[in-house]
């Protein structure tokens, strides 16, 4: 429960109808997808970086935790108010300031939903490549904050890779401005780098500077099936080996494949064991070349049967396939934990065979597809939570698929953050120094931990670093 | 006992839902509010709570729970498929039984007061007040849609008719003798504001040498009531359409898209004769295509003169599938230029009742539309459900634009031979 006076606050420096604490509300912005539920003690909607500062100025002097949101869609709860007080949603912040076709950047606030932004640069023949899965509905915002990646950051890279420059809010309530519209710019650290994928822990992003890319004149889709999964991740780094960088190559396991087969008509035969979609974009005879070339290479690994889309359609019913995915896992089990670890990309064999050794050690089915071109995996520990000891086993393979990629030199998350979810498993993959520098970053800007606590960082993490020498 | 379920039955499609927010891309009522209280995972969570009994039955849920147009998109697109229109019909029932009141529509009146968004109509000059408007039969979903004085000024409104639809043709219409017996299902709309859309029907039907009947006892399908929470309402008029159409043999015709959603789906999903009803539904355009009617125009004469149509898609038949039905039909006329406009797939707005408890978020909803509509440069924007074709004219004349809205079969009806 906040003050009533802390309320009145908040209102007179949003306006009253922008602030809102009846429980209906408070329920609404307790989730995220992660299924963890929060209760705040209010929520705001500010409309302008002035009013974020006087937010975080308030709460620094009355010692109130403030949770920047966006679309709430994150999967590691980066946006969950886990220790209550003020939601700061950004929704009302959802303006296009400017597109600039002679510099290729765009000028927008955080609110913005990313597929928004893509359709009004596509308009003018420009391209804002990165593309989650959640693009239809997740913001700007919250994609930088989470530094999102997508099927194309295998050829154009990921969210940090698009954005030149920022305002911000810094913990204790001061605007800045990191990086500029410029292409290049050195002048002192690059706190814009630092900013994207922070999570909302270092400063609330309240405009941002896009870098955008001429729209590329066409793609060309192709579904290509293998016996074995083996045969599939040779490929991608046959291809990778042959010199093309496809804007996309997605797989998908067998245990994938079954369960599109069972909850969906799609013609997948049986002798598939593993699926590639692979996509290249650009030119229109480059990409004609590039596709016969790709098929090439990967003929000799064990292809079963090839489709290429020859028109935009054809295209949408490849992706289909894809887009499937998620909701006929339900069929396994109803309860689902996404990890998205990444590990080199030559070691995809490798890794998916670690999860299928783990899940036959603990009885549970776990269901691996994504972003094989940039080693991406989507691990999907597939549980009934009513039943006894599942969720223990679930928590347990996690930490054994972590294990595994770390073993591999990969990392635990590839796209989706740390978050609260993460957090605890932060040691595991960063030495003591290493999160000793995090932490000393995080306490010299929010001294009071009042901006997204609890988050990637936990407090009984020590700060070594600060006693040596 | 009533034929609809309980908010408590729908536990399982509760447990369902993930969160993961994909409901956001989809929600009219939420992109225009934004706020997550709007949006099927936030009304889902609402649900549910009062199930847990974590929230109590107010004036908020009352609200929350008006925020929605029915137009099932977020079903549509939801990847666990669950089915949050429904829910929220559950929750209205649920409203109106526990308070005891006949329908959800009175207990948000008493929410919502009298807000200014909604000017009281003078009874004596109003289309509402006057001798055409009394005609309409107390459980038509006509007066759930339009509750005098609860109307905007200024909106604006079709005409009622002096004549119904239904009066002109009370015999059958002899056909073609290989043709099967078609009965159509005409609505409210049709049968007292937009006659000319049954019209059209009728001449398309005669032109394709279908032999036609329109029940002289049917009623209203119990859409709106539906969406009003009054489950014993749509039972009753469930009942009198069940008896008006007892004996027909096999299709039952709709050309209102409302229609089609509630005497097809949602008859079929109460079972037994409801069902038996509901599965020898049809919507017209869908019908047409499937039998034909494109072949036919083929061999109609070419025109020099053709005018620019776009196409909006109704909810209830974009998400029951037919979308490339009526784009068929306009693609396929000779004297048409079909011009793909940006949103055709969005909800115009209306929701029902919605829009009359709402009517500054269903016009915000609605000048999206219209911005679409202006961008596509059509003369004509076509469509298949008298609602979306009242919001449209009503969206476009905010807009201070040209375009007349109208049923895809009067287009064609301008295409036959005299």
């Amino acid at each position: 429960m906040l003050a009533p006076r802390v309320i009145l606050l908040l209102e007179d420096i949003v306006g009253s109808e922008n602030v809102t604490s009846e429980s209906t509300d408070m329920l609404c912005y307790s989730y995220d997808a992660t299924q963890q539920t929060f209760l705040p003690d209010a929520v705001i909607f500010p409309e302008n970086a002035q009013q974020v500062g006087l937010v975080m100025k308030m709460a620094n002097v009355e010692n109130i935790p403030v949770f920047p949101r966006g679309a709430g869609s994150g999967f590691s709860g980066g946006s969950l108010p886990t220790k209550g007080g003020i939601v700061l949603v950004t929704s009302r912040m959802d303006r296009i300031i400017e597109i600039d076709e002679d510099n290729l950047v765009a000028t927008v606030e955080p609110g913005v939903v990313t597929e928004q932004f893509q359709q009004a640069v596509e308009k003018v023949g420009l391209f804002y490549p990165p593309d989650p899965a959640s693009l239809k509905f997740s913001t700007l915002g919250g994609n930088a904050a989470e530094c999102a990646g997508g099927p194309r950051c295998v050829k154009y890279g990921v969210t940090k890779d698009y954005i030149l420059g920022l305002e911000v809010v810094t913990p204790q309530g001061d605007v800045i401005r990191t990086g500029g519209a410029t292409m290049k710019g050195v002048v002192g650290y690059d706190l814009t780098k630092l900013m994207v994928g922070c999570e909302g822990t270092l400063g609330i992003i309240t405009q941002l500077i896009i870098k955008l890319l001429p729209l590329p004149e066409a793609k060309k889709t192709m579904l290509i099936m293998f016996d074995s999964i083996d045969g599939a991740a040779q490929a991608v780094s046959a291809i990778i080996r042959g010199k093309i960088i496809p804007t996309t190559l997605e797989f998908m396991d067998a245990a994938t494949l079954d369960c599109l087969r069972q909850s969906t008509d799609l013609d997948l035969p049986v002798e598939a064991q593993a699926v590639l979609i692979v996509e290249v974009d650009g030119d229109k005879d480059m990409i004609e070349k590039q596709a016969t070339r790709i098929l090439e290479i990967v003929q000799p690994l064990g292809v079963v049967n090839t489709r290429i889309a020859t028109s935009a359609a054809e295209s949408e019913e490849i992706w289909k396939v894809r887009r499937s995915v998620s909701a006929s896992l339900r069929n396994v089990n109803p309860d689902k934990f996404n990890e998205d670890i990444c590990v080199p990309r030559s070691r995809v064999p490798e890794m998916i065979r670690k999860v299928n050794a783990i899940a036959e050690k603990y009885e549970i089915p776990i269901v691996n597809f994504g972003h094989a071109g940039d080693g991406n995996i989507h691990v999907n520990i597939m549980i009934d939570s009513k039943v006894a000891g599942q969720s223990e086993k679930a928590e347990r393979a996690i930490e054994e698929v972590f294990a595994g990629a770390l073993e591999l030199g990969g990392t635990m998350s590839g796209e989706h953050g740390v978050g609260n979810t993460k957090a605890p498993y932060i040691p595991m993959e960063l030495d003591p120094a290493a999160v000793a520098y995090m932490k000393t970053i995080k306490q010299a800007l929010d001294p009071k931990n009042v901006l997204n606590p609890g988050k990637i960082l936990l407090e009984e993490m020590p700060i070594v670093a600060a006693q040596v020498g | 006992m009533s034929n609809h379920k309980k908010l408590e039955d729908f536990r399982q499609d509760i447990d369902k839902c993930v969160k993961c927010g994909a409901c956001q891309a989809q929600c009219a009522v939420y992109k225009t509010i934004k706020r997550e209280s709007t949006v099927a995972r936030g009304k889902v969570a609402i649900a549910e709570a009062l199930l847990d009994k974590d929230l109590p039955l107010n004036d908020r849920f009352v609200l929350d729970m008006s925020q929605c147009l029915l137009c099932g998109s977020c079903y549509d697109k939801c990847p666990n498929l669950v089915p949050t229109d429904q829910i929220v019909m559950a929750a209205r029932r649920e409203i109106s039984e526990r308070k005891g009141l006949t329908t959800f529509g009175k207990a948000l009146t008493a929410v919502i007061k009298r807000p200014k968004l909604m000017d009281t109509l003078v009874k004596s000059s109003s289309k509402f007040g006057g001798l055409l408007f009394k005609k309409i039969p107390d459980r038509s979903g006509l007066r759930l849609r339009f509750p005098v004085p609860y109307i905007a000024q200024e909106r604006s409104l079709p005409e009622f008719t002096a004549t119904p639809f239904r009066e002109r043709y009370p015999d059958p219409i002899a056909g073609d003798s290989d043709k099967p017996l078609i009965s159509f299902f005409t609505g409210c709309m049709i049968n007292f504001t937009y006659p000319e859309v049954g019209e059209a029907l009728i001449k398309v039907l005669r032109f394709m040498g279908y032999p036609i009947v329109v029940p002289q006892s049917q009623g209203c399908c119990g859409l709106p009531a539906l969406a009003a929470g009054d489950g014993a309402t749509v039972d009753q008029l469930a009942d009198a359409n069940v008896v008006a159409f007892a004996n027909v043999p096999e299709v039952i015709m709709t050309t209102c898209a409302s229609c089609f959603a509630g005497v097809g789906k949602h008859y079929r999903q109460m079972g037994g004769d409801y069902e038996q009803m509901g599965d020898k539904v049809v919507d017209a355009l869908k019908y047409l295509v499937d039998n034909g009617l494109l072949e036919k125009l083929a061999q109609l004469p070419a025109s020099d003169i053709k005018k620019r149509v776009t196409y909006h898609d109704p909810c209830h038949l974009r998400t029951q599938g037919i979308t490339a039905e009526p784009r068929a039909i306009l693609k396929a006329l000779p004297n048409v230029e079909f011009v793909e406009m940006e949103g055709a797939d969005k909800c115009c707005g209306l929701g029902g009742t919605f829009s009359v408890y709402h009517y500054d978020t269903s016009r915000k909803i609605g000048s999206r539309k219209a911005d679409g509509i202006e961008a596509s440069h059509a003369e004509i924007v076509a469509s298949a459900c008298p609602g979306c074709m009242m919001q449209l004219q009503d969206s476009i004349n905010h807009a201070n634009l040209p375009q007349q809205v109208t049923h895809v079969l009067q287009l064609v009806v301008d295409c036959l031979p005299e």
